[in-house]
């Protein structure tokens, strides 16, 4: 058993995956009515996890089952980031699932199983650790997406998802291969050493990175991987889409920096990868903006929005400095707060049999409750980078760390894009304050969804006022542990 | 009064009176928001006496400095400190706010305490913007402006204020978010630091400063604004309820102005010079030809929004003349127009209250209905056209002495829009009050009520004040002034 040891680090996804199971199980005991007790015990494991990921962290990072897993300080903050965010979502979820016939063990496992692969996948040291948790995740969002089985846009939805992510599996499980075929090793830490010292085999190290850049294109969203991106978006049940949205993002990034970063980071490789990466984050920047502006539906808008935001994250990460690294990992956070937030909008003004998804929906907001219009207002205005939200930082510090490597022209497409990105956001407030309501029923949603809501929202304006708790957070979690 | 964080206590206390009166809730307590909202902005505006009072003159450095770490990661502080310029536009501003919660006691009956909140947190962050010794800091404060003034535009604006309220903020946000990456190069060229000394300091290649130069221009050019990328005043002029005419008219535009002063000269120095006869050129241009574009306006408050443009360039000739007459004129110029643009917004508020039209076409002979109103009204349109002894004459007088410094043709075309200016204004007033009744709405017309007078009467006799004894306002500019210029002089580039 030394294989295996010190087992501890790994305590988080060892407790969630016996969880998870005892969950599926018990959940077959549970009558309709009782289903509340499922949900308790889903959120009482996930915040059990939370506190095990927080007081199993470590400053230095702890290689454990032979080198395939690691613990270090940026999975810490990752995990815990991500147990809190499937935490609100669930929240979210509840009033809207219930309403609709989800309120069921099979969406809870699924759910459970998905956080699973996101943390297995934050703490993979190992090529096929990281395969593993990728598609622990992927199977699960497939069947999240097609659980509302009689819906028509959904099993599209579904379908569409499945079928292009497995081609993205596929590319990142063939540039792997080829990884292995020049380097004989699979672990990342080895890999990093091998890549930089062996130069005989660039051509097909370089081979290999392009299909890996074009893999992890395709988890991201970024164009011109992005064509799921909105019908996922749009098809799914808002509480999935919400799902797929905001946690995943964070072990997407945990993967990006652990194939990029840390297994290729080698000089003449992160000359390759960067080029790549540029080409995709101007794109997407530039597709993400523009198409938005077209879209009527609130949902397939964000599903843009995101696009254009991973094109920010990629700016992040393509200025190849530990300070861009950083400015990366705090980009994502927020863009996870601002879409937890912005999701439970759209929930708390779906209520049974109507999903408040079309952008005339959500005219004369604030005369039907000017409390969450000022919510929606500030995230809005967040997303689009204006200060004194949040927002403004994250993109000040990928812009700075853009502009710190010289690159100060993409810096102004950035901005440029931006400028057209706030078109869009502006056009929900515009709705929200300047027309007269159209639809007048009054909101309902409970006090947990309420409370949590106010707190995402004000968080944006708040961490807006003092962001540098967060940004020293992150931009410490990357040292320690690239 | 020593030791108390004046500075800060002038950009929080309009923002927590601000969000404060957003508690009072729905229009059922209205009343309690306007309440609520007139203290917040008298105690914003007691809050700046200190400031004046407690000026050193001689003083050439930042005064009333703060200096608290902010964000460790950027080295960015929470830097506060005014010099004499910033000081008048900080009280410009905080007595303006009074004003513009006073003339909206009646006027706005829907969701006043979300306008009374606009105004007052809007008050509160440009007066950060003034006060800002911190790049970024700055900019924060610059860009959250356009926030509650996009929802001010958008929420109680006229027919086309969807339109107008998109337009300006899209607008400002291109020259802004240039002006963002800029910043952040010059924060690597210093070598960390967004401080405003720091960056004084730092030499630059030419060509680095000519390209932040550009960045800078377009954010402040925007703003001010300058010809051609003006046309979005007049909309949002013309679609603002009246406080956020007299706002935008009054301080927003001098955002501008000040930008100009405290970023693009001194950091660019060199930029700046080479580029002045461009600036000097759109100021001309924005001097003669919006003058004569105002000429031609049916609309007050379009006439009202050219005159604007007219009058602050003036301001950008004055800054890019590089003299003490022309910089201080320019100042002065600002104040004057923040009095008498702010003033003449709300005497059209006031008709509008009445009629519900803006075209002069409507009016006619008010003077026989509202005979207290016309003086007044006279008063301030007189102080438009740059009559001496009215403070519209200083600023203008002044940068015309700076310009026949400079160049004596400068000075001609400058001093032709003094015509112009009469002009406009004075046919304006002439076909809206003299003349026999127009028609039956104007002979149903009362005469301004107390409060009305009050607003007016105290800027009427600003007005005259600083026409007559403008000692007390330009006192407090001379050594700032003096302290720019020399920033100026040196040529930042570096050393071979």
């Amino acid at each position: 058993m030394e294989y295996i040891t010190p087992l501890w680090p790994a305590y988080p996804e060892l407790f969630l995956l016996v969880m998870a199971c005892i969950i599926l199980i018990a959940d077959l005991f549970i009558s309709d009515d009782n289903r509340i007790v499922t949900y308790s015990l889903t959120q009482a494991t996930l915040a059990s996890c939370a506190l095990l990921t927080f007081f199993t962290g470590n400053a230095e990072p702890i290689y454990t089952f032979s080198g395939m897993f690691v613990d270090d300080l940026m999975a810490d903050a990752l995990k815990l980031l991500t147990c809190v965010a499937v935490i609100t979502t669930l929240v979210y979820a509840r009033a809207y699932t219930v309403a609709r016939g989800m309120f069921r063990g099979e969406f809870f496992a699924l759910v459970l199983f998905a956080t699973l692969g996101m943390m297995v996948m934050i703490s993979a040291n190992h090529l096929l650790t990281l395969y593993l948790g990728l598609e622990l995740l992927s199977l699960s969002l497939y069947a999240m997406v097609a659980l509302q089985r009689d819906s028509v846009k959904a099993t599209e939805a579904a379908m569409k998802y499945f079928v292009l992510g497995a081609l993205a599996s596929g590319m990142l499980l063939y540039g792997m291969s080829m990884l292995y075929g020049a380097t004989g090793t699979l672990e990342i830490t080895q890999l990093a050493q091998l890549s930089a010292e062996d130069v005989r085999s660039q051509a097909v190290l370089v081979f290999a990175l392009v299909f890996i850049v074009a893999g992890l294109g395709f988890k991201l969203g970024a164009v011109p991987f992005h064509m799921w991106v909105p019908d996922v978006y749009q098809g799914a049940p808002t509480v999935v889409t919400l799902f797929i949205a905001s946690a995943p993002k964070f072990a997407a990034f945990a993967i990006v920096m652990r194939l990029l970063a840390q297994a290729l980071g080698a000089d003449a490789l992160f000359e390759e990868w960067r080029q790549m990466l540029l080409i995709m984050a101007v794109l997407s920047l530039a597709i993400g903006n523009l198409t938005a502006i077209m879209q009527t539906n609130l949902k397939r808008m964000l599903a843009y929005s995101t696009i254009s935001h991973m094109g920010f994250l990629l700016l992040g990460v393509l200025s190849g400095s530990l300070d861009g690294y950083g400015a990366s990992m705090f980009y994502v956070v927020v863009y996870v707060l601002m879409t937890l937030g912005a999701f439970g909008v759209i929930l708390l003004l779906s209520r049974g049999g109507f999903e408040a998804e079309d952008l005339d929906d959500y005219r004369g907001l604030n005369q039907r409750s000017p409390w969450y219009a000022f919510l929606m207002l500030l995230l809005m205005f967040s997303m689009a980078g204006i200060p004194p939200t949040v927002g403004f930082y994250a993109k000040l510090s990928v812009l700075q760390a853009v502009v710190q490597v010289g690159l100060w022209w993409v810096a102004v497409i950035a901005v440029m894009f931006s400028l057209i990105g706030a078109f869009y956001y502006l056009r929900v407030v515009k709705l929200m304050y300047f027309d007269a309501p159209r639809d007048t029923a009054p909101l309902s949603a409970g006090a947990d969804m309420r409370a949590l809501l106010s707190v995402n929202g004000l968080a944006v304006l708040v961490l807006g006022i003092a962001p540098q708790p967060l940004m020293v957070l992150c931009i410490e979690a990357v040292r320690a542990s690239i | 009064m020593q030791g108390l964080p004046l500075l800060s206590l002038a950009i929080w206390v309009p923002i927590i009176a601000g969000f404060a009166v957003l508690f009072t809730g729905g229009d059922r307590n209205a009343q309690a928001a306007r309440v609520i909202a007139l203290i917040g902005a008298v105690l914003g505006f007691a809050v700046t006496i200190p400031l004046y009072t407690g000026f050193d003159l001689l003083q050439a450095s930042f005064q009333f400095g703060e200096l608290k770490p902010w964000i460790e990661t950027f080295n960015i502080n929470y830097h506060l400190g005014i010099d004499g310029i910033s000081l008048l536009l900080i009280l410009l501003n905080s007595f303006t706010t009074i004003l513009v919660v006073l003339a909206a006691w009646e006027a706005i009956q829907t969701r006043v305490a979300q306008y009374m909140a606009a105004f007052l947190v809007l008050s509160g962050l440009m007066n950060g913007v003034f006060s800002a010794l911190d790049a970024m800091l700055f900019y924060v404060f610059f860009e959250a402006t356009l926030i509650p003034m996009f929802i001010i535009i958008g929420v109680w604006g006229g027919p086309n204020r969807v339109y107008a309220a998109m337009k300006f903020f899209l607008y400002t946000l291109l020259g802004s978010l240039l002006s963002l990456v800029a910043l952040i190069v010059l924060y690597n060229a210093a070598g960390g630091s967004f401080a405003f000394l720091d960056l004084y300091a730092t030499p630059l290649p030419i060509i680095i400063q000519v390209l932040v130069f550009i960045a800078f221009f377009m954010a402040f050019a925007v703003k001010v604004p300058m010809w051609p990328v003006h046309t979005w005043l007049p909309d949002a002029h013309v679609e603002a309820p009246t406080g956020g005419s007299v706002v935008l008219a009054a301080i927003m535009l001098k955002l501008g102005g000040y930008g100009f002063l405290r970023l693009s000269l001194p950091i660019v120095p060199d930029a700046s010079i080479l580029l002045a006869p461009v600036v000097i050129g759109l100021s001309l241009i924005a001097v003669v030809y919006i003058g004569l574009v105002a000429l031609v306006q049916t609309d007050m408050k379009k006439l009202i929004a050219y005159s604007s443009i007219s009058h602050m360039g003036f301001v950008t000739l004055g800054i890019f003349l590089f003299n003490a007459q022309g910089v201080e004129g320019a100042i002065i110029q600002m104040i004057s127009h923040g009095f008498v643009s702010g003033a003449l917004f709300l005497c059209v508020g006031v008709l509008y209250d009445r009629m519900h039209s803006r075209q002069i076409a409507d009016y006619g002979g008010v003077a026989n209905r509202m005979p207290v109103f016309a003086a007044l009204f006279m008063l301030f349109a007189m102080a438009n056209a740059g009559l001496p002894g009215t403070s519209g004459f200083v600023g203008e007088f002044l940068v015309i002495m700076g310009a026949v410094k400079v160049n004596f043709w400068f000075a001609f075309a400058a001093a032709i829009t003094l015509i112009f200016g009469a002009a406009y204004t004075l046919w304006m007033y002439k076909r809206v009050v003299f003349g026999p009744v127009a028609n039956s709405n104007v002979a149903e017309l009362k005469d301004i009520n107390a409060r009305e007078f009050l607003i007016l009467g105290v800027l009427a006799v600003l007005v005259l004040v600083m026409g007559v004894w403008p000692q007390p306002f330009a006192e407090v500019l001379h050594v700032s002034v003096s302290e720019l210029l020399t920033h100026v002089s040196y040529s930042k580039l570096p050393v071979q």
